[in-house]
């Protein structure tokens, strides 16, 4: 309440300083005055620094390329990944050369034509030959982006079944992740939250045959070179399944079943030696030495040295803990994702014990 | 039809001019029913809501850079939630939520919209004021309202809302997903119903002035661009705001009464709710659908005011005056059915995806349009650096950056991986944020002498200008490479697990420079705050203009002239135009014709 007391004081004291201002003015009989109007002096200097802003803007541009590409994503561990990856290549090539030559000439007219007294401008409304040109250009460009983007986008989302793909379900809540393997038959049983009961925390539905081979799991474990088809629900609020490696990302959707599917092509392991991957790796832990020196200067617990692994984000607001709803993905080899799969509980085992 | 309706409004009118009316303080300055007096307070309120709103990103931007320092300025500002100088993640989001939804609706919507469609729209196209005066000004007390209770929502005990400022169901729905979904929502509801409720009274009112009140001679191919701008702006606004309100309705329902619009399958906090058939995607196609033309009701009123300001300055014609406002036409239709390029991922059909990324691409085709007649204005121009030009210029620059990389973020196979990144972030902060931002900027120091009466200054303006370019390219390019780097938006800290550790330095460059470009906003303020009092006088027409807003006099006065209404005989952009021998301009010696100036002897009129 003092809280609005005070806005309201405030705003009647604006108020009362505008009248007084009011006042003063009709009492003024003043004279017109043009020094805040740009002069010659004005012009020079600001058409110059146009000059030196574009400078400032290459020289950043070229800074930001130089200094912090080595943060960017390693190269795309999944095979479609490979496909955005090009295309992505060559939107930016596009949009750095498009960028560098319209920035160049917005600025260089900019100091180019600055005013000067008696310099008459060219009274030029109007080309229709030029407009044409600008706009047939950007049609030519964006007609080959859009077919090229349109292709990769369909191959990516549309899944057959005859690829026989591994299907695993993804089940976001606040704020974990938890995976369901399809199990031998590869079919996943019926599930709704109306099932969620002490250790059938997916809610799985337990009269339904299919569901007994299925594998409930904590970490997202991929054989490499295989399709994975992962169908996604949420118990509570819209989460995304956000894969930046392979470049995948699906939002989770309670009271829908959304869906993604790819294929991871290099495993962990080979990727840990991915010199983008170790660059980066060397970097993370060069920082966190960096902050072992504070901990142990408090006396406090060290961190352990980072070693890479894939990861499955939350990306859409989830709640408070958003920023940590993370899960590991680890992507092996057949005979060792087997072996891991062999070890894990099925429904049937968990639901009964 | 048309000109029968003007003639006698017109009439009308001339009479209204003469006598004069005694205004009491609450006529004149707080109910007011003059149009310029509306737009003086939507530049307020505008402006004290900016205040706020990048006070607020500042305190998110200093968590996100120094996540382990504990700050007393949160504990300040934030009280329970900024405690010992930590802050809660929860008051993070919320931050983030009331950051975008005062910026984008009350300061680039009202605050730019408002002010200068209703300074402008009466002046420009010689109306003594808005068709309903009345309707005007309630429209103006609804916002006011509305921004109270937005503010108001900041002080309820579980927090204002926070699930951002798309407020996607269900977390916006459920008071038990986060503690801001409970009263902090619902005053976002209802202050976003009246806010809407006033967008539409301004925009019909808008609409109308346009279409009947056009002064003699005022043919829609001799209105100035920023007139096509805020008339094409309105009428987007009233396709799209009332999808947006029916959305907040059926969302109240869901909250409030039990339906099931949005919800659907949900287990939550021990229990399963009853809700069941709803679905959030419905909610997404309908804040889109009005979340889109948004982006646009914000841009179009900026590039109106730019062209307008950049033709005045280069003292030139703005190049191409029909391709720009077929461009404004095209940008306007195509708003209307891109929505579906924000849900590539939420699965929707990926067949739609497709369908939204050709229709998405295509708006780059009027917008390149755009950026190249600006470019071309400038050419062989004798351009006059006034703060106002420099901030146009400045936004040609951002919305080209930002522009360009709409053409990845459009494209449904490339946004897969960056959709909801940091990239998005830079992307639409630098070609919607910041460019409409450039424009109020702009569109501020260009007519403060026709609001106040008196100049700004135009050194601090200068100083206002580089430290903002600067500061702003500092703050959206090196969020490009963390976003490119695949780091979540909405994120309270980066260093919850140790993969985007490294980026660190790169999130403290960029706080650096948002404080810095947040100070140096204060250099403005002072400056507007200043002149208002003690500004030097204004002449009647400073920058030399055509437009018919600096045919009346300083002083203000209801009904805008104190004669007849100026009748129009010419487009507004008749700068530099020589005479039939081409030794001299058409008026020797000056180099621009108002539009109130008939055609001289000999003289051709353009054929646009």
């Amino acid at each position: 309440m003092t809280v609005f007391l005070v806005l309201a004081v405030l705003v009647l004291f604006a108020v009362a300083i505008w009248q007084m201002n009011k006042i003063f003015q009709l009492s003024k009989v003043g004279k017109q005055d043009n020094s805040q109007i740009a002069n010659d002096k004005d012009n020079n200097f600001q058409g110059k620094l146009m000059v030196w802003f574009m400078v400032f803007f290459y020289v950043f541009l070229i800074y930001g390329f130089w200094e912090w590409s080595d943060v960017l994503l390693p190269d795309a561990a999944s095979e479609h990944g490979k496909d955005i990856d090009q295309l992505m290549l060559i939107s930016m090539a596009i949009i750095m050369l498009v960028l560098v030559i319209t920035q160049f000439l917005l600025h260089y007219f900019a100091f180019k034509y600055r005013g000067r007294q008696g310099q008459r401008a060219v009274f030029f409304a109007d080309n229709d030959k030029l407009e044409f040109i600008w706009t047939i250009i950007p049609v030519i460009v964006l007609a080959g982006l859009i077919i090229y983007g349109l292709f990769t986008w369909t191959d990516i989302m549309n899944v057959s079944e005859d690829d026989d793909p591994l299907i695993i379900e993804l089940y976001a809540k606040q704020f974990t992740w938890e995976a369901r393997y399809a199990g031998e038959d590869n079919i996943l049983g019926e599930a709704n939250v109306r099932f969620i009961e002490g250790v059938n925390t997916i809610g799985v539905d337990a009269s339904d045959p299919d569901a007994m081979d299925d594998i409930a799991t904590r970490e997202l474990h991929l054989p490499v070179g295989r399709k994975v088809l992962f169908k996604m629900r949420s118990q509570d609020v819209l989460h995304s399944a956000y894969m930046p490696h392979f470049r995948a990302q699906m939002n989770t959707v309670p009271g829908m079943i959304t869906q993604f599917a790819f294929t991871p092509s290099i495993t962990t392991e080979e990727m840990r030696k991915d010199p983008e991957v170790i660059e980066k790796v060397e970097n993370i832990n060069a920082l966190r030495n960096e902050k072992n020196v504070e901990l142990e200067a408090l006396g406090e617990e060290t961190l352990l040295p980072y070693e890479f692994d894939y990861l499955l984000l939350c990306n859409k607001i989830c709640g408070a803990s958003h920023y940590n709803m993370q899960m590991k993905i680890i992507v092996e080899t057949q005979e060792e994702f087997d072996a891991w799969l062999a070890e894990q509980k099925t429904m049937e085992q968990t639901l009964n014990q | 039809m048309s000109t029968e309706a003007h003639n006698n409004t017109a009439d009308h009118h001339e009479d209204h001019g003469h006598h004069h009316h005694k205004d009491t303080f609450i006529t004149k300055y707080i109910f007011s029913i003059d149009h310029k007096m509306i737009s003086k307070q939507y530049l307020l309120t505008g402006l004290f809501m900016g205040i706020i709103g990048i006070a607020m990103s500042i305190l998110f931007r200093m968590q996100l850079a120094w996540p382990d320092k504990q700050f007393t300025v949160y504990e300040i500002f934030l009280g329970k939630w900024g405690a010992e100088g930590i802050m809660d993640p929860n008051v993070y989001l919320a931050l983030v939520t009331i950051h975008g939804t005062i910026m984008v609706f009350f300061v680039l919507t009202a605050g730019l919209s408002g002010t200068f469609s209703n300074l402008l729209i009466p002046l420009q196209i010689g109306a003594r004021d808005m068709a309903s005066g009345f309707l005007n000004m309630i429209s103006y007390w609804l916002f006011f309202l509305s921004s109270i209770i937005m503010l108001m929502s900041l002080f309820v005990e579980a927090g204002p809302a926070a699930a951002g400022w798309t407020i996607y169901p269900p977390l916006s729905a459920l008071p038990q997903a986060m503690p801001g979904s409970g009263a902090g929502m619902t005053l976002w509801l209802v202050s976003m119903a009246i806010f809407i409720a006033s967008s539409l009274l301004g925009s019909l009112n808008y609409i109308v002035t346009v279409i009947n009140l056009r002064t003699k001679g005022m043919s829609m191919t001799r209105l100035p661009l920023t007139i096509w701008a805020f008339f094409v702006t309105a009428i987007i606004g009233v396709v799209s705001f009332p999808v947006l309100f029916s959305a907040a309705l059926m969302l109240i329902m869901d909250r409030s009464f039990g339906t099931s619009f949005f919800l659907s399958d949900i287990y939550i906090a021990g229990e399963v709710l009853h809700n069941q058939g709803g679905s959030p995607v419905l909610f997404e196609h309908l804040f889109w659908f009005l979340g889109h033309p948004e982006v646009y009701i914000v841009i179009l009123p900026a590039l109106g005011i730019t062209s307008e300001i950049i033709a005045t300055n280069s003292r030139k014609p703005i190049f191409g005056y029909r391709a720009m406002v077929a461009s404004i036409l095209a940008i306007a239709f195509l708003s209307t059915i891109v929505w579906g390029h924000h849900m590539f991922v939420s699965g929707m059909n990926p067949f739609l995806g497709s369908v939204f990324t050709f229709t998405t691409l295509l708006i780059a085709i009027p917008s390149a349009v755009k950026a190249f007649n600006y470019i071309t204005t400038l050419w062989k121009g004798n351009l006059q650096f006034n703060p106002a030009m420099l901030f146009s210029i400045g936004l040609v620059s951002t919305f080209i950056s930002g522009g360009l990389t709409g053409i990845i973020l459009g494209d449904s196979a490339l946004d897969i991986n960056v959709h909801d990144t940091y990239f998005v972030v830079a992307h639409f902060h630098l070609v919607m944020g910041i460019s409409a931002l450039y424009g109020l900027f702009a569109g501020v120091y260009h007519w403060f002498p026709k609001m106040f009466g008196r100049m700004m200054n135009k050194n601090l303006g200068y100083v206002h200008f580089w430290v903002t370019v600067i500061g702003a390219y500092g703050i959206f390019f090196p969020m490009h490479f963390i976003g490119m780097a695949g780091l979540p938006r909405r994120y309270y800290t980066n260093t919850a697990f140790p993969y985007f550790d490294d980026l660190a330095n790169i999130n403290v460059v960029i706080t650096i420079f948002a404080i810095i470009t947040a100070a140096v906003q204060l250099v403005f303020l002072y400056n507007f705050i200043s002149s208002i009092f003690y500004g030097k006088k204004a002449p009647q027409n400073p920058w030399k203009s055509n437009t018919l807003e600096w045919t009346t006099p300083v002083k203000h006065l209801h009904g805008n002239w104190p004669g007849a209404i100026p009748h129009v005989y010419r487009w507004s952009y008749d700068y530099s135009k020589l005479n039939k021998e081409g030794d001299d301009y058409v008026i020797a010696g000056q180099d621009f014709v108002p539009q109130n100036v008939p055609l001289q002897e000999g003289e051709e009129e353009l054929n646009h």
